[in-house]
């Protein structure tokens, strides 16, 4: 148990360091020269003023120490929680502007994926019962899955939004108030928020419910559904064994999808306008605001590590096999 | 992306009932595959686009991006999906964006196939701590956010191209194809056949080419056609934030450019609507027909 937990902590803290030196070299390493890049964007005709400004971002890069400094005096600010300042919302640091983007992207992604889940796997598992409902659900599951999350993101905000009017299509509540606790403030959150919800939960919905569907039909086919149908079982109870087996690598799928579902609400949120990490990214790219780019990869990735150790802990504590069987070191 | 959704297992199955007569297996699997509906619709569409993508673009003498007609004209049969608010014909930039999905779905699904297979094969095959290593490595590379990684890699490049973005994208989703094939390898590599040649001092890449692929053979094609979906969707997702190819056309781009240009609010619904079908269309057609072949391949599944 404390062997299992303690690799899964060394590959999470690894991918951590490998995401953290992949955002520190980018800059370094690709072709082009960021600073050469930067001042032609900014197009200045005084030679002194772009004299000024490359000696300025040399030394917001560091450029000027050596690269092993460098590469330490990156950690070293990471460590401080700096991730220098925005060039969008100049002067704020880079870490405020993301902080207060987060919450709305965690009240998206977590009931979308929650839900989306749970849904799926009880369509999934009712799909494999019937072959009307089957015939259905799958070619319907694999269209939504086959869906670009942008794309019904659109197709919502354009029917129920603009041409039904019944959702407004940008940002996170009304520009006409200020947050409080009034009932009209909530309200407006939940309004906005419903679509963004709708369309993440709808194209993550289809992939769970195939998968639940393969899983059970595999589980109906080995020997102890055999076996208990052989005893004359109801049909119910092997079903709902069936159910229980299909449950964990649904778990296991449910952290592989994880990128790809925070990929999506990504691209959800710069649909809907929504204030959240998504948005701050496309921002982040218009504005040529690198830093608050970096940024935000920077806690996209740790997001995604922390919630895959969540759903480690989850998995040990729903299937006792795991505990017995990683105690003697298997796996 | 159900990319991550296993595979059913192919070994799962009786083996050896058609290995008696080594012309048998192949006829048969024609025999099913030319009376699989999944098969056959969903091949049906994704050929028709395929042939869209190739040959359109040659009967246009325009290209996507010249301005050659009214703006925002509706569907007509003069410009069949309309025109933009910039007055682009529609049906040539979905034309061109079809081709260039197919092009980043081949190369970035073969770039992601070809380092899955010999990762997934060495692992497998050899064992030991070649196998320890590489699947921290596929770990690693796993739980990092795909689209997070793209997108900081394609905000620093100055110019970007479909070749470039496919490279990259394959570099970063080949991992759930590599564990998937590791675990076939590993059960394929403790066979009879596979020690027998072992002991006949076969090279491992000779084994792994000649005794362990031919024998999942469908089951690698299926990963592709996977990987090939995977990508289609994380190159429209790039092209959507504004990080597609600087130069040329795609599906994700149209998308991006009816968005920033107020389509939505603008109810111009032809210019978003289009782009994103096709992605659906060609990535949905590929996964239904993944089934199919699923159930050509593997009696156990033909019945249902």
């Amino acid at each position: 148990m404390r062997k299992y937990f303690a690799r899964k902590i060394f590959v999470y803290a690894l991918t951590f360091f490998v995401a953290v030196t992949i955002n520190w070299m980018i800059p370094r390493f690709m072709p082009g020269d960021p600073v050469q890049s930067r001042l032609a964007r900014a197009s200045l005709n005084n030679p002194e003023a772009s004299q000024a400004m490359r000696d300025y971002y040399t030394s917001v890069f560091g450029f000027d120490l050596p690269i092993w400094q460098q590469y330490l005096n990156f950690w070293g600010a990471l460590f401080k929680g700096d991730l220098g300042i925005s060039v969008w919302l100049f002067p704020t640091p880079v870490t405020d502007v993301i902080l207060r983007a987060v919450p709305f992207s965690l009240g998206l992604l977590l009931p979308a994926i929650l839900l989306s889940w749970v849904v799926g796997n009880r369509f999934g598992a009712y799909a494999a019962r019937s072959k009307w409902l089957d015939n259905t659900v799958l070619p319907v599951g694999y269209v939504l899955t086959a869906t670009p999350y942008m794309w019904l993101a659109l197709l919502l905000a354009w029917g129920l939004g603009i041409v039904a009017g019944w959702f407004p299509v940008a940002g996170a509540y009304s520009f006409a108030l200020r947050p409080d606790f009034s009932w009209m403030f909530v309200s407006s959150l939940v309004q906005h928020w419903f679509l963004p919800f709708l369309s993440m939960f709808l194209v993550a919905l289809g992939g769970w419910a195939i998968g639940m569907r393969n899983m059970i039909i595999y589980e109906l086919e080995s020997e102890y559904s055999n076996y208990l149908q052989a005893l004359g079982a109801p049909r119910r109870l092997i079903r709902k064994y069936a159910f229980r087996n299909a449950m964990l690598p649904q778990i296991t799928g449910l952290a592989v999808q994880l990128g790809t579902v925070v990929a999506g609400s990504l691209l959800t949120e710069i649909v809907f306008s929504y204030p959240g990490l998504g948005f701050l990214i496309l921002q982040a790219i218009q504005n040529q605001d690198f830093f608050l780019l970096q940024g935000a990869f920077l806690f996209i990735v740790a997001g995604v590590l922390i919630a895959n150790f969540i759903i480690d802990i989850v998995y040990v504590l729903v299937d006792p096999r795991t505990r017995i069987q990683l105690q003697g070191g298997v796996k | 992306m159900t990319a991550a959704q296993p595979l059913p297992d192919p070994l799962a199955g009786p083996e050896g009932t058609a290995a008696a007569l080594p012309e048998a297996p192949r006829r048969e699997a024609l025999y099913f595959a030319l009376r699989n509906k999944k098969l056959l619709i969903g091949s049906a569409i994704v050929g028709s686009l395929l042939l869209l993508g190739i040959l359109a673009p040659f009967f246009f003498q325009n290209g996507p991006n010249e301005r050659i007609a009214p703006p925002g004209l509706e569907p007509s049969a003069q410009y069949w999906f309309g025109t933009t608010q910039f007055g682009q014909d529609i049906f040539v930039q979905f034309a061109h964006g079809v081709r260039s999905t197919f092009l980043v779905g081949v190369l970035g699904g073969g770039i992601g196939a070809v380092i899955g297979m010999t990762v997934g094969f060495v692992a497998g095959y050899k064992g030991g701590w070649i196998d320890e290593i590489l699947n921290m490595i596929t770990n690693v590379v796993l739980v990092l956010p795909t689209l997070a990684v793209l997108l900081i890699i394609a905000a620093y490049l100055e110019s970007r191209g479909i070749v470039m973005q496919s490279l990259f994208i394959g570099l970063t989703t080949w991992p759930w194809a590599a564990r998937a094939i590791r675990s076939q390898a590993l059960s394929l590599s403790s066979r009879d056949y596979v020690d027998l040649a072992r002991l006949s001092g076969f090279r491992t890449h000779k084994i792994i080419l000649r005794d362990i692929a031919p024998n999942m053979s469908s089951y690698l094609f299926m990963t592709f056609i996977l990987l090939f979906g995977g990508s289609v969707l994380a190159a429209a997702g790039l092209d959507f934030v504004g990080l597609g190819p600087t130069d040329g056309m795609s599906l994700g781009l149209m998308m991006h450019q009816a968005v920033k240009w107020g389509a939505l609010q603008l109810g111009v619904w032809w210019w978003f609507v289009p782009p994103g079908l096709g992605i659906t269309a060609i990535v949905g057609s590929l996964y239904i027909m993944n089934v199919g072949l699923d159930e050509v391949f593997n009696p156990k599944l033909r019945e249902m």
